[in-house]
């Protein structure tokens, strides 16, 4: 019979995690870090809007498919796939923020506020994108003094239409804080700013981020339809470069191709995501 | 802006585009139930490479865009493959249904896998082959659960109808743009109020979608609410 010593008696150190907020820890900061990072460079003024797409590289005259053309259009491609994704993450940043007043709104007890609210979101969802952009653009249109830019107007109709979709995932998140927590912060003398601040809103944030990132993607894959309003992104350069060269294949596939680069990855990150937060929720 | 409507020959144009709309809609709708049926089954199987495949179709409908499928179905497709005379609602209809399926394929694994395990577990107790259990047993009880979010993605379907006017399609939005060039003709009317009637238009499609899908739940919840769960031609057909 061996004798335990007291180093086996202890439990193992490296299983007991002091708790942290999500906030804190390493392996959410570091990505997060990253993310804005990667934003601040994109919406910087570096990247320019390219005017106008031609290859370098001409097909030879047959039907089929042609390689040679399909890889020299990808650093084309590229270009265009920044624009779209320049043009994405302006609009979210406008639709998180959006999409929190409105779902206070939609929360809100006066009814001639709340009533409003719901019925414009519900307009609003149950609405195409894209006569939304036509509508925008001849909106800035009409208005005298008022002049922007297509990409400007895709961002902007992204953001509204994706802030009522970003509105019920907060409205979802807030609903599931538990309301013995209102009731306590109520208990303890809480004023409504710091029962937000501190209660409530600390707690809905890890059950909205996965939702957010959805929405995220969703908004990214709309995206491509600024071509109706000229901007110039990634359809815009399938179009430009059809209409050029009289070749209607490649393009159009290498779009679908640049599409997948980035949307699988980031349908991952999400996927990490969310079970990295439903795994410390428990 | 004077007036808030148009005239009644651009209504009447209008409704008579939306009949594109819905026929797209509705092949769309087809082809998206029968994927994601089978493709929803199919992520379930007990074959890993069937399994596979069907995860694969799921990440290439979700990741592409609904936009890009259509031009890469609508165009490139029939390019590279030399069939010039394909109908083009055909080809846009496949595009939505593709991205449909995927969509749906998830709905519908989500609603069986949230069937409870002693369900089929009595079913196989009670000697019901595996088409028969999913049609009689796990399928209706899994329905209530798949309703509400099919609604929901039939809405997104009707919105993604709106694309087919990009590649060359006279659906609503088309004849939108038709209708923008007689008036800048005429010199008549303001493209805001023009979008604005067409943006109303779809909110009442899509309510009425949302009403149909109510009254199919309904429908359902009253249909397998107490009393035996399968009528009696039902139950001659599993015996």
């Amino acid at each position: 019979m061996s004798t335990v010593t007291h180093e086996e008696k202890t439990p193992d150190m490296e299983e007991i995690h002091p708790h942290r907020r999500w906030y804190r820890r390493p392996s959410v900061v570091v990505p997060v870090v990253l993310v804005v990072i990667g934003y601040s460079i994109l919406v910087s003024p570096l990247v320019r809007e390219q005017n106008f797409f031609r290859p370098e590289v001409a097909a030879d005259g047959g039907v089929t498919f042609d390689w040679n053309f399909f890889v020299h259009l990808f650093p084309l491609m590229l270009q265009g796939l920044v624009v779209t994704v320049k043009a994405t993450l302006i609009g979210f940043l406008l639709a998180i923020v959006l999409g929190f007043f409105l779902a206070l709104g939609r929360r809100s007890k006066r009814r001639l506020l709340s009533w409003p609210v719901t019925a414009v979101i519900e307009f609003i969802r149950s609405t195409p994108l894209l006569v939304q952009l036509f509508f925008w653009q001849a909106l800035v249109r009409a208005s005298e003094g008022i002049t922007l830019e297509p990409i400007t107007i895709l961002a902007l109709g992204l953001g509204i239409h994706y802030a009522t979709y970003c509105s019920e995932a907060y409205r979802a998140g807030i609903n599931s804080v538990d309301k013995g927590q209102w009731e306590a912060a109520t208990a303890l003398n809480l004023g409504p700013v710091t029962s937000w601040t501190r209660v409530a809103i600390p707690q809905a944030v890890p059950n909205v981020l996965p939702a957010l990132g959805n929405y995220l993607i969703a908004g990214f894959k709309d995206a491509p339809m600024g071509v109706a309003v000229n901007a110039h992104g990634l359809l815009f350069f399938a179009d430009q470069v059809r209409n050029d060269t009289f070749r209607a294949t490649e393009p159009y596939l290498i779009a679908g191709v640049g599409f997948l680069l980035v949307s699988l990855p980031a349908a991952w990150l999400v996927r990490r995501l969310e079970k990295r937060i439903s795994y410390e929720r428990v | 802006m004077e007036s808030w409507l148009l005239s009644g020959s651009q209504y009447r144009l209008l409704l008579e585009a939306s009949g594109t709309t819905l026929q797209i809609l509705a092949y769309a709708f087809l082809l998206g139930i029968v994927l994601s049926l089978v493709v929803g089954i199919a992520r379930l199987s007990e074959r890993a490479w069937v399994r596979g495949l069907a995860l694969v179709f799921v990440e290439f409908a979700r990741g592409i865009s609904s936009i890009i499928l259509l031009f890469i179905v609508a165009i490139a497709i029939p390019i590279l493959f030399g069939a010039e005379q394909a109908p083009l609602i055909l080809l846009s209809a496949i595009a939505l249904g593709i991205n449909m399926g995927g969509y749906g394929a998830e709905i519908i694994r989500g609603g069986i896998q949230a069937v409870p395990k002693g369900q089929t577990e009595a079913s196989i107790s009670l000697n019901l082959g595996p088409a028969q259990r999913l049609r009689h047993v796990v399928l209706p009880q899994a329905l209530t659960i798949i309703l509400p979010p099919m609604g929901n993605l039939t809405i997104e379907i009707l919105k993604g109808t709106a694309l087919v006017s990009l590649v060359g399609m006279t659906d609503i939005m088309q004849m939108a743009r038709n209708i923008r060039q007689q008036q800048l003709a005429d010199a008549v009317g303001t493209q805001p109020v023009l979008f604005l009637n067409v943006l109303v238009l779809y909110f009442i499609l899509a309510q009425v979608i949302n009403l149909l899908f109510k009254v199919a739940e309904a429908w359902l919840a009253k249909r397998y609410e107490g009393g035996p769960a399968l009528t009696g031609t039902e139950l001659e057909a599993i015996r």
